[in-house]
């Protein structure tokens, strides 16, 4: 059973062809790098499998279900987490609620419903502590480095249960040290089932962690195959067409 | 932090971790000291200071400026601005007084008072959230609209009858319960509330993390439009409340109630620690804030220091205040 199936989605805005055509097959589990210059459509793929935009044909199957978004909740609900380049934390909070924002845990009191921050802390730690994550659930997220936010973005979508993550440029502004974590965050949600696209600009990032490869190009897709049976000259080949497909 | 720590450890510790530090980290803490010591040095320094009647007024006075800086303290942590909210006091007022003045109870006057100032909040917010408008140009127009309406209603004349239940609005905004002046009370009731909401409430949770980032609140699927349209109701409901109050106190209204009062407001939250770029501030801290400004301008007047000296010295409390709150937080900065 695939997490995430595209059927031919084609998506244009007048006579820009951002997506033409574009098939795809994400497994669970499994790690797919998204690859492709800029304008190539990445960003456009994202956003239709987000539900940020309808394709203009073609479908998209989740479980093996048809799933038609019409906003990015519905696609959150589906079970697609993404993770924004900028993270989209909010600097003033506690990690724990960050994690749990929109989505608060709550207790009665008397006629009233409070929020329960302890068990906020207590279920957003033992999520740290399956990322093998060194954050801690009370700090503010405005003093935290790079590779403890990514963690608290992606705490966010293990939360939800969530089958398919998108993560757009995780690698992109993070010390040397915060990738090794950050890729480390990827390996976890890899081994909890869970698919993972990464779209990245940064080859080395791709190459390590990534199962298989896939390069678009002028909105269509190059290449789809196993990072083992490629090679980075060979994506660097494909994102610029010297080699034409693989 | 070694790898070794347990679950319940990791849990309890956060940067600030002794509850002293803590405490010593927020500005509301070193305003309230500042507030404090200016008692403290009144009380010494002249014999008037410490007089049940003189604190009397003093209590009375700042309540008015903090009920509508606790409303002011929402807004700005949301990350917007009410200008409006001294013409609200202004309309409410006027509402008030011209109904009761047309015989009617008080029963009448209050509700239709309030449902005004919600009215306002209710334009404000519609308009800011869903027109996407700026809080700024939106509130600064509701300043002159709200004010200008008050004219129209009372045709710009002082009221000071109040038809039937004269005696029962000018008790409720003058008079005291347990010793303690009514809009004083009026103002705790209402700063445990709003405490309470910021902490403890998902609405609570929800404004501060608007104020912090807007876009990463949408994405999480709040209803940020609804949460800014509650956030300016809540402002313009705390300036009607204090139209009533104030309507009591004085005993009669004019036009010119509450000008310029939007300015004490936003600089008592600002002093009592919200953050204009939204995101922070506390309940308490707006109480202090209007606390400080009102024993400042006690003191001069106590201390035979000319009125003139009021603007500079709040002024500069506000620059002082803000300042501080900046170099103290340099070094987290990236």
């Amino acid at each position: 059973m695939s997490a995430l199936r595209l059927n031919s989605v084609s998506k244009h805005f007048g006579a820009i062809h951002a997506l033409n055509d574009v098939s795809l097959v994400i497994e669970p589990g499994e790690v797919i790098g998204l690859m492709g210059d800029n304008g190539a459509g990445k960003s456009t793929l994202v956003k239709v499998i987000a539900g940020n935009f309808a394709p203009t044909s073609g479908e998209v199957f989740v479980d093996n279900r048809k799933a038609t978004f019409y906003k990015p909740l519905d696609a959150q609900r589906a079970g697609i987490e993404v993770v924004y380049q900028d993270l989209a934390l909010c600097n003033n909070l506690s990690a724990a609620s960050n994690v749990f924002l929109g989505r608060e845990l709550t207790r009665r009191v008397g006629p009233l419903q409070v929020l329960d921050y302890a068990a906020m802390r207590t279920r957003s730690a033992e999520l740290f502590a399956r990322l093998k994550s060194e954050t801690r659930p009370r700090d503010l997220v405005r003093r935290m480095s790079g590779g403890q936010r990514q963690a608290v973005a992606i705490a966010r979508t293990l939360l939800s249960d969530a089958r398919i993550v998108l993560m757009d440029e995780p690698t992109a502004a993070i010390s040397v040290r915060q990738v090794a974590e950050v890729l480390n965050l990827i390996r976890n949600l890899r081994d909890h089932g869970i698919a993972v696209v990464l779209i990245s600009h940064r080859m080395p990032d791709v190459f390590e962690v990534a199962d298989r490869i896939v390069v678009l190009r002028r909105g269509r897709l190059v290449a789809s195959k196993r990072a083992a049976d490629s090679s980075p000259e060979e994506v660097t080949g494909l994102i610029t067409g010297a080699i034409e497909a693989a | 932090m070694s790898s070794h720590s347990t679950l319940a450890e990791v849990i309890g510790t956060s940067q600030n971790s002794t509850p002293v530090s803590r405490v010593m980290s927020h500005q509301t803490f070193w305003v309230f000291l500042a507030a404090v010591l200016a008692c403290l040095t009144l009380t010494i320094l002249t014999d008037t200071f410490a007089t049940e009647r003189n604190l009397f007024n003093v209590s009375r006075n700042f309540a008015f400026v903090g009920i509508i800086a606790l409303g002011m303290t929402a807004v700005i942590a949301s990350g917007g601005i009410d200008l409006s909210v001294g013409s609200t006091v202004v309309l409410s007022a006027m509402m008030i007084a011209v109904i009761m003045s047309g015989g009617l109870p008080i029963w009448i006057g209050i509700p239709a008072a309030l449902l005004t100032a919600l009215l306002v909040g209710l334009v404000n917010g519609v308009l800011i959230a869903y027109a996407g408008m700026p809080a700024f140009v939106v509130t600064l127009g509701m300043l002159s609209v709200a004010r200008s309406l008050a004219m129209v209603l009372s045709n710009n004349k002082m009221m000071y009858e109040f038809g039937p239940d004269h005696a029962l609005l000018l008790a409720l905004g003058g008079g005291s319960t347990l010793g303690l002046p009514n809009p004083l009370i009026v103002l705790a009731i209402l700063a445990l509330i709003t405490g309470f909401a910021f902490k403890w409430t998902r609405w609570g949770q929800h404004l501060f993390a608007m104020g912090g980032n807007e876009e990463a609140t949408k994405l999480t699927g709040i209803a940020v439009k609804q949460l800014k349209v509650s956030v300016y109701v809540f402002s313009a409901f705390t300036a009607g409340l204090t139209g009533i109050l104030e309507v009591g106190w004085l005993g009669g209204v004019t036009t010119n109630l509450g000008q310029a009062m939007e300015l004490s407001v936003i600089a008592a939250a600002v002093i009592g620690g919200a953050n204009l770029a939204g995101g922070v501030g506390t309940a308490f801290g707006a109480v202090v804030g209007a606390l400080l400004i009102e024993v400042i301008r006690n003191s001069l007047i106590l201390l035979g220091i000319s009125t003139f000296w009021q603007g500079a010295f709040v002024g500069a409390f506000i620059v002082i205040a803000v300042a501080f709150d900046r170099f103290r937080n340099a070094r987290y900065s990236e």
